[in-house]
């Protein structure tokens, strides 16, 4: 198939289509309009669902029973929308039932501004909506990674009855790259032991996120840990640059990672012996990797487009043994790579102590700027 | 103890096949039973058990799903309007219904109630309007009377900092989206058949692709309001219907013209 030139957002809804995306409910929220936009086209052409929602609380919840039906569904928002589909996100996981979404993210807190940020890893990452879950999350850097990666996030929710979130930010969304698309998949309606239907021929079919009975509720959070335990196991992505000389390691995901790889490019130019390592799945985040990486590390420098969230899963799997530096933009400000390079220069000149706090460093140099 | 009906033209009541066999949770004297039945009668009696979905809310009717004996899916307060679009969406020929209280779809869910009847949207919503939060302990609802005392009006409700209660079928008949609204009551036997034939049509309006359509019941709450089973209803009548008159409030053209 031929590469042609695509938007990052509409591109995600094209791959969704072609990974057979039966559903889709959404509502206006810049920097991912595009999304939205384009399959209030496409999905009606191929008499698929489409529904523009009156609110991102409803946009989800229409996610959430078409979930219920064991289709392919999925939405996509930006940081605040995001936020308030978070009840939804909830109730989905407490149900156990599959969904596909696509945070393209904003700077914020609050309304924040329309500019790429990574400010939601946390909220994201680490569940969002209130109790014990674990969300699928994949971080893509580039618009041939996010289409590559669409059918993956179906099969990843569906194989775990879990959500699984596609992170980009603004800039992902609304540049234009050559990529090359899936293939069109069919449409694919998976008669699940557990969906609703209407029990015609069968038991009926009751889905919810209600358990009165405690010693219950508790066996339905042991289920749902040890469907992601098995995620954890399985279902690890990464990716690797430049790492077989390098005694410095660059870590970053999504945009960041992607300027970090200009960065090393540069670097390497100067004769620094740098790579990059690349987490796609941030959760569950590649502790294992990180952690084995710390044998030929002298030193680490984690990038991101936020205070330092995904920072912190680097320490976990650090814990103190190899020197870590982090360097952030935040609010939507986009770094060059110059400003990495510079980062890695002055980590080279001066790797400081294993027990000195990342962050604080960090926040001084930012204030002394 | 287990009796035979011999001649079967004796047997007058029975559980409907759209009942499952569970003791209700719901305090004596609820009207919540009753409409419970009546769906479950109108969904064997059309034949459609087997494929329909049910969307239960939250409130005292969390657990309708113990009891209608159809595929049922749990809603986030308020939001059984928009899990019940989704569901229809996908699933066009299957009936989708929800079952919510006046706090769940007068309140928290207006927007998703309101917009599921403007877009038109072919699902079927039957409204316990009982002017209370059950569940919850008896607080004012959306559709409390003013003067009513509830746990957080106990001096009664004061329009002047507590606003007035909402007529949902009145406004929701002005959308054009919507097929079939309309109001009764469940104080007494007469009402109660007339609730009935209006859950029929609804589902009936459904069925046809005729739109959006929902049937507001009457309810009581004796525990809530703090009287007996037999003073609710009489207070029902006397309170109730005033503020909130029974009648058809939408019925399209093409609905009136459905014959059962």
């Amino acid at each position: 198939m031929a590469r042609e030139m695509w938007k990052g957002n509409e591109a995600i809804a094209e791959a969704a289509v072609r990974a057979g995306v039966e559903a889709y409910f959404g509502y206006p929220i810049t920097p991912q309009n595009e999304v939205l936009e384009y399959l209030s086209h496409r999905m009606p052409e191929l008499g698929r669902a489409f529904v523009q929602a009156e609110s991102e609380p409803a946009a989800i919840n229409m996610v959430y029973g078409a979930a219920c039906t064991g289709a392919r569904v999925m939405t996509s928002s930006s940081s605040p929308g995001i936020s308030l589909m978070q009840e939804g996100l909830s109730y989905i996981a407490g149900t156990e039932v599959p969904m596909v979404l696509v945070n393209v993210m904003r700077g914020g807190p609050g309304l924040g501004n329309i500019a790429p940020s990574q400010g939601d890893y946390n909220q994201i990452c680490k569940g969002g909506g209130h109790g014990d879950y674990h969300p699928i999350v994949l971080a893509p850097a580039s618009i041939q990674e996010a289409v590559d990666l669409m059918p993956v996030a179906f099969e990843l929710a569906h194989k775990y009855r879990n959500i699984c979130t596609i992170l980009i930010d603004g800039s992902i969304g609304q540049m234009m790259e050559p990529i090359q698309l899936p293939e069109m998949q069919p449409v694919v309606r998976k008669e699940y032991d557990w969906a609703v239907s209407g029990a015609k021929g069968r038991e009926r079919h009751v889905l919810t996120s209600i358990y009165l009975d405690v010693p219950t509720e508790e066996k339905i959070n042991l289920r749902i840990l040890g469907r992601w335990r098995e995620a954890q196991a399985n279902e690890i992505r990464f990716k690797e640059y430049y790492l077989e000389d390098a005694e410095t390691i660059i870590i970053g995901f999504g945009t960041a990672g992607r300027i970090a790889l200009s960065a090393v490019r540069a670097a390497r130019a100067l004769g620094i012996k740098v790579g990059l390592f690349r987490p796609i799945s941030v959760n569950p985040f590649p502790y294992k990797r990180v952690e084995e990486l710390c044998k030929q590390a002298q030193s680490f420098l984690v990038v991101e487009m936020n205070t330092g969230q995904m920072l912190k899963d680097v320490q976990a799997s650090v814990r103190n043994r190899v020197p870590v530096r982090f360097y952030g933009r935040l609010g939507g400000v986009m770094p060059f790579p110059d400003e990495f390079v510079h980062e890695i220069q002055e980590m080279i000149k001066n790797p400081g102590k294993t027990e000195d706090d990342p962050a604080d460093l960090w926040y001084l140099r930012m204030m002394a700027r | 103890m287990a009796v035979t009906i011999v001649n079967p033209e004796n047997l007058v009541y029975a559980r409907p096949k759209g009942f499952t066999d569970t003791p209700t949770h719901y305090c004596p004297g609820c009207t919540h039973g009753t409409a419970h039945r009546l769906v479950a009668e109108v969904l064997e009696e059309m034949n459609i058990l087997d494929k329909t979905i049910g969307v239960a809310p939250v409130g005292c009717a969390v657990f309708a799903y113990n009891y209608i004996n159809t595929d049922f899916v749990e809603a986030a307060h308020g939001r059984a309007p928009a899990m019940a679009t989704g569901i229809k969406r996908v699933l066009p020929d299957r009936v989708v219904f929800s079952y919510q209280g006046d706090g769940d779809l007068a309140s928290i869910g207006m927007a998703e109630t309101v917009h599921a009847a403007a877009r038109g949207e072919n699902i079927t919503i039957i409204f316990i309007n009982n002017a209370i939060y059950g569940m919850t302990g008896g607080q004012m609802a959306p559709t409390t009377l003013p003067g009513m005392k509830t746990t957080s009006s106990p001096n009664g409700r004061d329009v002047e900092t507590q606003g007035y209660p909402i007529r949902v079928s009145e406004m929701l008949a002005t959308l054009d989206g919507a097929g079939y609204i309309v109001r009764r009551s469940l104080h007494d036997p007469k009402n109660i058949r007339l609730a009935k034939k209006a859950i029929r049509l609804a589902f009936e309006t459904q069925v046809h692709g005729l739109g959006f359509s929902m049937v507001e019941l009457l309810s009581t709450c004796n525990t809530g309001w703090g009287v007996t089973p037999l003073e609710s209803l009489k207070w029902l009548e006397e309170h109730m219907i005033p503020a909130f008159p029974l009648g058809d409030y939408k019925i399209a053209p093409s609905v009136a013209a459905i014959k059962i």
